[in-house]
């Protein structure tokens, strides 16, 4: 079974965000890009699951100019088995890769496709739904850490993420939190299933954790919960350097990139104000029916 | 056992405030050792003679208007050398501190228990004073005011900063006034061009980091502590860092500064240029003093800009001598983009994945001996992260390294990095540590923590980790609880060692008071006598910083 796992460059998630002067939008020069912390998620998640043998191969596609190559290979140093590179130097909105995702599965035939549930730098939570749709596939959304589901014949994930060291007799220095990462609970979220072809899936909604049981191929984006992403090692580095990318362009795919929307203006949210001190309640008051103009 | 009386002390000493009482009991030492591990002060005062003896408790028949007795201090006993509170020192009366309060405003004058409390104690929570009054100028000319006044009256002063120094410089030995210059934290100017910043020595360093980061400049200096450490107390203690291999030490950087001598006058040295060769350059006295000259003011640092490609990589070496050729190859392969470069053996990563929340180990699929921890700055990311990823195959080729994992993010950055620097807490919350810093000639180094570990055996973990690429070791023995039998196979066997290979008994810590007699195992005494008299002739009543640095033994 293939899996795809979608992955977006972004400004990252530590860097102190600024808006360009000219309010068209943020300052991207010289900032450091990295991978979306979602999609990271999400391609460990597909890692996770072809190292349980329930997936037979991982690609990561990542879309935008050259600059992207960066992040695909920082995927394939995680473990991905390939990557695809869709070439646009054009800004790309969710429904745009939406469909390029959609004629993707068309030429790589994925049963499952994972991604990050949103992206740091717009926030849109759009892209995941829309290629389910366009797809026509169900999708699980939002999922999370939640209690193992209990189906008959299901193939678990196994416990040793990361293996245990060859010497046993140093496992009493080891702290406990390289165990958490094999114990069963945090891995039961996602259950594949591949002889009933069905995937499980906990979502975090606003109510609780919402559990749906979908038919492969299926969408899923993944929520911060899920798994804690595996770093780049050195031999993995090594070996990314001969995994193939394959490229392609918007045009080959049959998609328009062409915008419906426009960006008119980015702003800075107002600076937190500093708190005043009242002196009496009938300053407070007075300040509230006055200044705040609340009562 | 130090802690336990730190508490203790704590109580006692809001006791006395309160009830007057001038002698609060002493816990004694367990172990019977000779007379000089015991600490007895005697408070001699202008012609009364008391004798505080710690074993008769309590108080009635002594009713010394003012007491000195210093509780807590070296009850881990590392300072084999009675100290015995200058006589010639005043004491502190009403009509001085009314004359602080003319000078500062009452505000700034504080004699609350809970704010002297937390001056009086250090960060280690391994010294602590008995000072009654803390200042807090916020000029210039008022500290100018206060140690003229002080020197007048020959009332010791302690300067203060953040307060986070590792060798007890920078909290009071006895009852010496402590003028904190926390209240002197404004950015005068910083200039764009050039990268010149000039602030009050007051800035704590986070907060300097982050005013440079606006302005796409870094601070070529950056310690674990940098949360709560002040510009003026890192001038003064000279501190090292994590970036002095790539931007040099504070003597490089440090511009000028302005100071004020014991006597209240200024020395206005706070230049912004890169090169004055004109007569001797004074502000490097002033560098690494620890407070014992002058009481810096102003800073005037260079700062350089802040580079947009920044790579750290956590590597695993299989035993010391792996770690040494891998720093010489990447002094030659990484060569200009070599930042930082950290060792840490496996008994502190274990500590710190033990007793640090959010630590989180990248390689864990065995437990390797020596970690090293690199970092490259450079402008350009794309070749930056070709060149560490090149050298590290190659590294890994060779053998010079088992495994490594590289920051793909900057929160993997961080995250590697807490490791590094969460060891001195994790440290602190293992129980009572034994804190050495050394310079040894890199190969040197670990032979020392070998040395130690067959010494001590199963009493103790001994820790050893630091900045490889200076070839400074911290080697910190951890042990459940302060014990003197442990102490002395420690010490004084670390200093003859490390005076036996030509290093440094304190590579950036300084001496304070914790080292304040071991001067002459890295200094000759003719050395020592020079800086004697330079101490005689900037501070001739000796007010500042008192029974540290120097040995009590020279100052008369």
């Amino acid at each position: 079974m293939k899996i795809m796992v979608a992955i977006k460059r972004v400004i990252d998630y530590a860097v102190k965000i600024r808006v360009k002067p000219d309010k068209s939008g943020v300052v991207t020069q010289n900032v450091k890009m990295s991978m979306n912390p979602f999609c990271e998620i999400a391609l460990e998640e597909a890692l996770r699951m072809r190292e349980s043998g329930l997936a037979s191969e991982v690609v990561a596609v990542t879309m935008g100019p050259s600059q992207c190559l960066d992040t695909l290979r920082t995927g394939l140093a995680m473990g991905a088995d390939r990557g695809i590179h869709v070439d646009s130097t054009s800004a790309l909105h969710p429904l745009h890769v939406a469909k390029i995702l959609m004629n993707l599965v068309q030429i790589e035939k994925p049963s499952l496709i994972i991604l990050g549930k949103q992206a740091i730098d717009d926030d849109c939570n759009q892209t995941g739904q829309m290629v389910a749709g366009l797809l026509n596939w169900p999708q699980g959304t939002f999922a999370s850490k939640a209690t193992p589901s209990k189906l008959k014949n299901q193939a678990f994930a196994p416990t040793m993420w990361w293996g245990f060291p060859k010497d046993k007799s140093n496992m009493s220095q080891i702290g406990k939190k390289e165990y958490t990462h094999g114990t069963m609970k945090s891995l039961i979220d996602v259950v594949l299933d591949k002889e009933k072809e069905e995937v499980t899936v906990d979502r975090e909604v606003d109510d609780g954790i919402e559990t749906v049981q979908l038919k492969l191929p299926a969408v899923i984006t993944t929520d911060l919960r899920l798994n804690q992403p595996r770093y780049a090692t050195l031999p993995n580095i090594m070996k990314a350097k001969s995994k193939p990318i394959k490229k392609f362009t918007p045009q080959e795919l049959n998609v328009e990139i062409k915008s419906d929307l426009e960006i008119v203006e980015v702003t800075e949210p107002p600076k937190r104000k500093a708190g005043v001190m009242v002196s009496s309640v009938d300053d407070l008051i007075d300040k509230l029916k006055n200044e705040a103009k609340v009562i | 056992m130090v802690n336990r009386n730190c508490r203790a002390t704590l109580r006692l000493v809001t006791l006395i405030n309160r009830q007057g009482h001038p002698h609060p009991p002493l816990s004694s030492s367990p172990s019977g050792i000779d007379a000089c591990w015991k600490q007895l002060q005697r408070n001699n005062v202008h012609g009364e003679h008391k004798i505080v003896s710690f074993f008769s408790p309590l108080a009635s028949s002594l009713k010394t208007r003012q007491w000195g007795v210093n509780i807590q201090s070296r009850c881990y006993g590392s300072a084999s050398v009675l100290v015995q509170r200058n006589p010639k020192f005043s004491k502190l009366n009403d009509e001085d501190v009314r004359y602080f309060e003319g000078i500062l405003g009452a505000k700034n004058v504080i004699q609350d228990d809970e704010k002297l409390i937390t001056a009086n104690t250090d960060w280690m929570r391994k010294y602590k004073g008995s000072s009654k009054l803390l200042l807090q100028p916020r000029t210039t000319d008022q500290v100018s005011e206060i140690l003229k006044y002080c020197n007048f009256r020959c009332l010791a002063v302690v300067p203060q900063g953040g307060n986070t120094g590792l060798v007890g410089g920078s909290v009071p030995v006895f009852d010496e006034v402590v003028v904190s210059l926390s209240a002197m934290s404004k950015i005068i100017s910083f200039d764009k061009v050039s990268g010149i910043l000039v602030c009050e020595a007051g800035c704590i360093l986070e907060n300097i980091i982050s005013f440079l980061d606006n302005e796409g400049f870094i601070m070529p200096l950056d310690l674990g502590a940098k949360g709560s450490c002040q510009i003026g107390g890192n001038v003064s203690t000279n501190a090292g860092g994590l970036r002095l291999l790539r931007y040099g030490s504070l003597h490089g950087n440090v511009l000028g500064i302005e100071a004020v001598l014991a006597d209240g006058t200024v020395l206005d040295m706070l230049k912004t240029l890169r090169k004055d060769n004109t007569g001797y350059d004074l502000k490097h006295l002033f560098i690494g003093s620890e407070g014992s000259l002058g009481i810096v003011t102003k800073v005037s640092i260079l700062t350089p800009p802040k580079l947009s490609s920044v790579n750290v990589a956590f590597l695993a070496c299989k035993d010391y001598s792996s770690c040494q050729k891998l720093l010489q190859e990447a002094r030659r392969k990484l060569g200009e983009i070599l930042s930082a470069f950290e060792f840490l053996d496996s008994n502190a990563m274990n500590l710190v994945l033990n007793h640090l929340e959010g630590a989180r180990n990248p390689l864990p699929t065995s437990l390797h001996n020596f970690y090293v921890l690199i970092e490259t700055t450079g402008s350009d990311e794309s070749s930056d992260k070709q060149k560490l990823e090149a050298f590290l195959l190659g590294s890994m080729e060779n053998e010079l390294i088992s495994d490594g994992a590289l920051a793909q993010d900057i929160n993997q950055a961080s995250s590697f990095w807490l490791l590094r620097e969460g060891i001195p807490e994790a440290l602190m919350r293992a129980g009572a540590v034994y804190k050495y810093d050394l310079s040894i000639p890199v190969e040197k180094m670990y032979n020392l923590v070998e040395e130690m570990r067959s010494r001590l055996g199963n009493d103790a973990n001994v820790v050893g980790y630091g900045h490889l690429g200076d070839g400074n070791l911290h080697l910190n023995v951890s042990t459940p609880q302060y014990d003197d039998k442990i102490l002395s196979q420690i010490e004084p066997f670390v200093y003859e060692w490390t005076s036996k290979h030509h290093g440094s008994i304190s590579a950036e810590h300084g001496l304070g008071l914790m080292k304040a007699n071991k001067i002459f195992y890295s200094k000759s005494p003719e050395t020592v006598k020079v800086m004697t008299s330079i101490k005689k002739l900037l501070d001739p009543n000796h007010i500042l910083n008192p029974y540290k640095v120097l040995p009590c033994s020279s100052i008369s």
